[in-house]
């Protein structure tokens, strides 16, 4: 486009002053948002419930477009495998998830057994979900991966609670508001699960690389003992996660641990269970007959 | 004089030219959250930020240079990045693209597009950035590549989106 004609106020006093207004504005405003953004990565509970608030305004449109077109989601995952190879592969990769499922439901069963063996007394925790929702929508355009669920605190989520899928973990409340709630997904870059190889027990972290794929690593950095095709599980170290959910499933070596895929992948998920933290006030309380049940989840759209 | 309609011809209404560059921009920046797309990796093109640089792009002088306060407030809202970021680099873009309009006698597409698509590329990575602190720099870097090459290739698209709604906001009746 052309040159403005006009850029200098030219001598009217109150036009210069307006502009030059405009830039002070702008500099101190552009200043205070970039303190802002620090404070609120320093602190992020007292803005997400500003966040959550917000989006409490698109979750209906949310419901409403989730429930006309079914989920658009794994949509990158869709075009990967035509491009990769077609049609064949997606079957393939249908049936491996089958058998990947029984087979993790195997070894932790396994590992669960090696445990209780050895320790014979083993508290036997309570699974049952909190409540159960779907995940309407997520954050797709910057680097946090922030799914929105579509329950809140209408049916008792809260922060810190870990929300699995079928498959297995797909993360854990960030801040809830009344109807609706944030989960911090499992692949953040800021989301770290403490986890067991479920074979043997190995413990390792696993963490977010942002991009759908985790990073794991063991505690003891002197050796590398994954291989493709491990299974992890939680570990219930940290007193967040529950132990024996499935995680993640490595893929390859890396030269400071492993790269692993998550087993449940959030796009492809239909409901997603909330649970109660791995706290030892909810494990103690687990151990005496529950109080009255929930109600029945309403997250159908 | 016929008070009742609109005479022919005559520009379109304030209200008009004022509200629709703002809603245009305040609707892709929530759009996101409004599909039903669970994104494992930053997939879709920062709309929102698209809209406003193109805007100010076409029409320069149209908003106060202070207006990437309000309307990156709207998007930290909805994008998932801590609350401030687009209210701080939106507006130094605004800044940016109001020193460049001064500088560039005589822009063209391909200067427009140079400079959406190079504001694009550094308000993301430092939005990334600000996002995960403690990560490698790298690893989060690679994690927005691919989103700032789409973006950098849309922007033609969005000039000319912007377009259509500029011809629709100075339609006369």
């Amino acid at each position: 486009m052309v040159r403005p004609a006009h850029r200098r106020p030219g001598q009217s006093r109150k036009a210069q002053y307006g502009l030059f207004a405009a830039y002070v504005i702008a500099v101190t405003g552009a200043v205070a948002g970039l303190l802002l953004a620090i404070l609120s990565v320093v602190d992020p509970i007292g803005f997400a419930q500003l966040r959550v608030a917000s989006q409490e305004i698109t979750a209906p449109i949310a419901r409403v477009t989730r429930s006309v077109t079914g989920s658009l989601s794994g949509i990158d995952d869709t075009v990967g495998a035509y491009v990769g190879a077609g049609t064949q592969n997606r079957r393939l990769r249908k049936e491996l998830a089958d058998t990947r499922r029984q087979l993790v439901a195997t070894s932790s069963l396994q590992e669960e057994n090696r445990q209780l063996k050895a320790l014979l007394k083993l508290q036997e925790t309570d699974k049952t979900a909190l409540a159960n929702g779907y995940l309407l929508t997520s954050t797709s355009t910057s680097a946090k991966r922030i799914a929105l669920l579509s329950i809140g605190r209408n049916l008792g989520v809260a922060a810190g609670q870990p929300v699995r899928g079928a498959d297995g973990l797909i993360g854990r409340i960030l801040s809830s508001g009344p109807s609706v709630s944030q989960v911090l997904l499992l692949t953040d870059v800021d989301n770290i699960v403490p986890v067991r190889r479920a074979r043997d027990g190995l413990p390792a972290l696993a963490s977010g690389r942002g991009n759908g794929d985790l990073d794991v690593r063991t505690l003891n950095i002197a050796n590398n003992p994954f291989k493709p095709g491990d299974i992890l599980v939680t570990s219930g170290t940290g007193g967040l996660y529950p132990p024996n959910i499935p995680v993640a499933i490595v893929v390859r070596r890396q030269h400071d641990g492993a790269l692993a895929r998550p087993l449940a992948d959030p796009g492809k998920v239909d409901a997603v269970a909330v649970l109660r933290p791995y706290t030892p006030d909810n494990i103690e309380a687990q151990g005496r007959p529950a109080p009255a049940p929930l109600p029945a989840p309403t997250g159908a759209p | 004089m016929n008070q009742k309609g609109p005479r022919l011809g005559e520009p379109a209404s304030l209200w008009r030219m004022r509200v629709i560059p703002i809603a245009s921009v305040m609707f892709a920046s929530a759009l996101p959250l409004m599909l039903p797309l669970i994104a494992n990796s930053p997939v879709l093109p920062p709309l929102g930020l698209l809209f406003f640089l193109c805007w100010q792009l076409l029409r320069s002088e149209m908003w106060p240079v202070w207006i990437g306060l309000p309307l990156g407030l709207w998007d930290d809202l909805f994008s998932g990045a801590p609350i401030g970021t687009a209210v701080g680099l939106w507006t130094l873009a605004s800044i940016a693209i109001a020193y460049s309009s001064q500088r560039i006698y005589w822009r063209g597409f391909f200067h427009d597009w140079a400079i959406a698509a190079l504001l694009v590329a550094i308000i993301q990575s430092l939005a990334a950035l600000i996002t995960h602190p403690q990560a490698e720099p790298g690893k989060v870097l690679a994690l927005v590549l691919p989103q700032i090459i789409i973006s950098a290739l849309l922007v033609p698209l969005f000039m000319r989106l912007t377009g259509k709604f500029d011809n629709f906001r100075l339609k006369r009746r």
